[in-house]
């Protein structure tokens, strides 16, 4: 590590500290619309709860919070697009 | 500075970015095959393809003294269609001894499916019984972690593959130990949303050390940032990073993969 923490927090504060206000907007943004949410909103929700894990694991986490947990191959490509967060079935 | 650029789609993009590229440091770049933004039509459409990234981009690079290398395939995005797949597989031959190809990619894994496994296992066939190095691409968001494990049980599951001779790129912090892990090189992609930011793809160098890793733009006609290399390289001097560690992680890593291929001679440039 090439920095001591205080220069952590000098050089990159700001920039998460801007990404954290616009999570809480986009948080208000999604309550403040009409209709219903689908699977995305919820995995977001469960992958917030990785920041508070303890080490230094927690991009790892986090990613993997949104990442479809099965192993084996799904039997045809229906798309081609990603969309972030696993939906909780592989077909 | 001076840098190689390991992974850019520069059909897609401006002559503009060919200078700007240059101007920043970039004495090569390599091309690998990959989806237009829609299903090319047959073979036909992909032997044009690959015509254009042996013979007109070569000429493009070369105008701002940047040495253009490609990779060829068809990628996982048109995988299901496995006629199709079958068709462009065999016209692949007729491009691999064209002088600015490196190999065979970026083949690798889109949706996870039977069908892309199945032409992946084509192409690490056609890449081994060639003798040829293998760029792989691996999926994303959701599914990069499940792609990324059922594509190094491929290439373990077939003997002929030198882990060291093939690169598995866009890997992110799930999935950079066990790239490592299995002996590949790992590359990063440095994408303005997806993918890896500047500042995360220098805490994996200080996390798992800079050996067998690289940065790539991967620039196409999607958000994307040609100069997104120098500039993580800028950010890493921020840091107080050596130039020393800089230099390797952007030139001389990609050199040391890429002149596995005797074709990947830098002083034409």
């Amino acid at each position: 590590m090439a920095m001591t923490r205080q220069k952590v927090l000098d050089q990159y504060f700001m920039d998460a500290r801007h990404k954290l206000i616009d999570i809480a907007a986009f948080l208000d943004r999604v309550d403040r619309a009409e209709g219903d949410a689908d699977f995305r909103l919820d995995a977001f929700r469960n992958a917030m709860k990785r920041l508070d894990d303890k080490g230094k694991d927690r991009a790892q986490d986090v990613l993997m919070a949104f990442s479809d947990p099965t192993e084996e191959p799904i039997s045809v490509a229906h798309g081609k697009g990603a969309c972030g967060a696993w939906p909780g079935k592989t077909e | 500075m001076r840098f190689i650029e390991p992974h850019a789609h520069m059909v897609s993009r401006t002559t503009d970015d060919y200078a700007d590229m240059a101007t920043a440091g970039c004495v090569a770049l390599c091309e690998p095959a990959f989806w237009a933004g829609f299903d090319r039509g047959s073979a036909d459409g992909f032997r044009d393809y690959f015509r254009q990234l042996t013979e007109v981009e070569p000429r493009r690079a070369a105008n701002y003294g940047i040495k253009h290398f490609t990779w060829l395939c068809i990628n996982p995005k048109e995988s299901e269609d496995m006629s199709l797949a079958a068709d462009v597989l065999s016209v692949i031959p007729e491009f691999l001894e064209c002088p600015n190809v490196l190999g065979i990619g970026e083949i690798g894994l889109n949706k996870n499916s039977r069908n892309e496994i199945k032409v992946l296992q084509q192409h690490v066939d056609l890449a081994a019984a060639n003798d040829q190095l293998i760029l792989v691409h691996t999926p994303h968001l959701e599914d990069k972690h499940k792609g990324t494990r059922l594509i190094l049980d491929v290439l373990k599951h077939d003997s002929r593959i030198d882990p060291e001779r093939v690169m598995i790129d866009h890997v992110e912090e799930h999935t950079i130990g066990m790239v490592l892990d299995a002996g590949h090189w790992g590359g990063m992609t440095l994408y303005p949303e997806s993918k890896c930011s500047p500042a995360r793809a220098i805490d994996m160098i200080e996390r798992f050390g800079s050996d067998r890793l690289w940065w790539d733009a991967a620039c196409d006609w999607g958000p994307s940032v040609p100069l997104a290399v120098p500039r993580t390289a800028c950010e890493m001097r921020r840091r107080g990073h050596e130039e020393k560690l800089i230099e390797k992680v952007i030139f001389e890593n990609p050199k040391q993969f890429l002149s596995q291929c005797e074709r990947f001679q830098m002083d034409s440039a």
